[in-house]
């Protein structure tokens, strides 16, 4: 059998352009590829005619550290995959191996109340950066400036709480590293007092900003049939008009005992699931972020209050080792879901094979699908809109 | 529809010999499929109503290891209609010669397969028939040897460059 004939098709298509046609790099150093993503466009002049995506740049072997540590020596390398949302990646990891050891039930309801105010504020300085970027793509470098200024008070808390400013650590199997400082829940709240009117300016300046709307609106349309055959999620799914979150499918967490909604694209500015309706999903999630930090903090601060006894490595196990099988976990990452395939083989606290299903690798792999006879410029805004991370694409 | 029910459904619609086992000792259920009929059962499952498993959340591709020689693929699919999940195996003996483990793609029923498949084949050797489009993803096109195989060894140089 000729294993190769992959590869040579590609050879054959490259050498064989058309002489009207040319074949053009955007990448792995363009920026608004954001990161080391490499695009081969066949361009008819300023038509993009097909793209073809090459990456790999950012490969760490993520599935092969794996195989060679321990459960809880790995979670340092998920936090390395999506490293804007380190709390996120950990956080599904953790209920994973936590759900094969049977301890899951365990957790104390404080520990999960900290796990998701901690995920959240992730996902708001996620998602910051996603609008932040996407405003510079597109021309507008204000935005951006304001963006950076807000997720560095969430980046600062996060130091306080963790000790470090990206790649946390910090909810481990059975618990987490440590409490939260004392004081952490009035910053929080005043950081949400801070937070909510420079919402309203980010909207002003360019959610309803006429060039930015020119620019997304009916602009890379993925219809919902073809998000959900190319296994998109996330931002991406429910901008095409779908209500589907997995916080609230699988109820994980302590996700179950919050109110939220979930906001889903609706066409306002042209067709459902484009750019604009992906860009405005994520604005809408990080109110609902919001709203979920406000009532953890409320709870944390009432009923579950800290107690000079309370140590959230209690339940730490001593000995990370599941019985023999194979479990699935997914939960919802700011891109989507975030997938892990544990295979345990019941005798070693190493896992026998860890595979990770990145949210990003599935949404950018349907870029293919959505920019054949894009203008080049729009390419840009489509690329923006799909929010991946090369890290996590990579891994 | 729950679990004996799809297994009802795919013994009528392809034959008792489509299923070839079940793994129901963990958390999550799942069904040896034979491999030369998955691309069939994937395609039953996504537009029968009664399961509409219409999104396929991971693919995996599995070394089983050098005592047993048998590389598989794991397919988590998921329905978003009914909130359901449910897991597919196939696997197959190989003797890791030049011979690659083959299985037939699904990326005829779900696009997102594409990927995945291109993911399995670079890192662990396992190709895929009817795929539109496999070579590696991830790592170099002239890379040699696939990772993440258990009888991989790291190799010395990298186009004559010393790496170890």
């Amino acid at each position: 059998m000729n294993y190769t004939e992959g590869l040579e098709n590609y050879h054959k298509k490259i050498a064989g352009v058309q002489a009207d046609e040319m074949v053009l790099n955007m990448g792995p150093q363009h920026p608004s590829t954001h990161g080391v993503l490499r695009l081969e466009l066949i361009t008819d002049g300023e038509i993009v005619r097909e793209v073809i995506p090459h990456m790999g740049y950012l490969h760490r072997c993520f599935e092969k550290h794996a195989e060679l540590l321990t459960y809880q020596q790995t979670i340092p390398f998920t936090d390395r995959m999506d490293y804007l949302a380190s709390m996120n990646n950990s956080h599904a990891f953790v209920m994973g191996v936590e759900r094969m050891m049977g301890i899951a039930d365990d957790i104390p309801k404080r520990v999960e109340y900290i796990r998701v105010l901690v995920c959240e504020m992730n996902r708001i300085a996620s998602h910051l950066i996603a609008i932040g970027t996407y405003g510079i793509d597109i021309g507008a470098f204000t935005p951006f400036l304001w963006c950076f200024r807000d997720r560095e008070h969430i980046m600062g808390m996060l130091e306080w709480a963790s000790g470090s400013r990206l790649l946390y650590n910090y909810i481990w199997v059975g618990g987490l590293f440590y409490d939260l400082p004392v004081g952490f829940e009035e910053r929080c709240l005043e950081f949400i007092e801070y937070f909510k009117p420079k919402m309203v300016e980010l909207n002003q300046l360019l959610t309803d900003n006429q060039v930015f709307i020119n620019r997304t609106a009916n602009v890379g349309i993925l219809p919902l049939d073809v998000a959900i055959n190319y296994g998109c999620s996330g931002p991406m799914l429910r901008g095409s008009g779908l209500k589907y979150d997995l916080r609230r499918i699988d109820n994980y967490s302590a996700y179950p005992e919050l109110n939220f909604d979930i906001p889903i694209g609706t066409g306002m500015m042209g067709a459902v699931g484009d750019c604009w309706d992906r860009y405005k999903v994520r604005v809408d999630e990080i109110e609902e972020s919001l709203k979920i930090m406000e009532q953890c903090i409320h709870r944390l601060q009432k009923e579950l209050k800290r107690t000079p006894e309370f140590d959230p490595r209690a339940k730490l196990p001593r000995k990370t080792i599941p019985k023999l099988q194979d479990f699935y976990i997914r939960a919802e990452n700011p891109r989507g879901e975030l997938g892990f395939y544990f295979i345990a083989d019941g005798k070693s606290e190493i896992p026998f094979r860890v595979k990770a299903r990145a949210p990003s690798f599935c949404n950018l792999s349907v870029l293919t699908e959505i920019s054949k006879g894009v203008l080049i410029a729009d390419l840009v805004a489509i690329v923006g809109s799909i929010d991946f991370m090369l890290g996590e694409v990579d891994r | 529809m729950i679990f004996e029910d799809i297994q009802n459904l795919l013994t009528t619609r392809f034959g008792a010999d489509t299923i070839l086992g079940q793994e129901t000792n963990g958390l999550q259920n799942a069904l040896l499929i034979a491999p030369e009929k998955i691309a069939q059962v994937c395609l039953e499952l996504r537009d029968n109503p009664g399961t509409y498993f219409d999104f396929l959340s991971c693919l995996s591709g599995v070394d089983y290891g050098i005592a047993e020689n048998r590389f598989g693929v794991v397919y988590h699919l998921a329905s978003i209609p009914y909130h359901t999940q449910l897991t597919l195996k196939i696997s197959k003996i190989n003797d890791r010669t030049e011979e690659l483990p083959s299985f037939p793609s699904v990326s005829s029923v779900y696009k997102t397969a594409e990927w995945h498949e291109r993911e399995a084949y670079d890192l662990l050797g396992i190709f895929f028939e009817n795929h539109p489009d496999l070579r590696r993803i991830l790592l170099p096109d002239d890379w040699d040897g696939f990772p993440l195989r258990r009888d991989y060894v790291e190799a010395e140089e990298y186009k004559g460059i010393k790496i170890k």
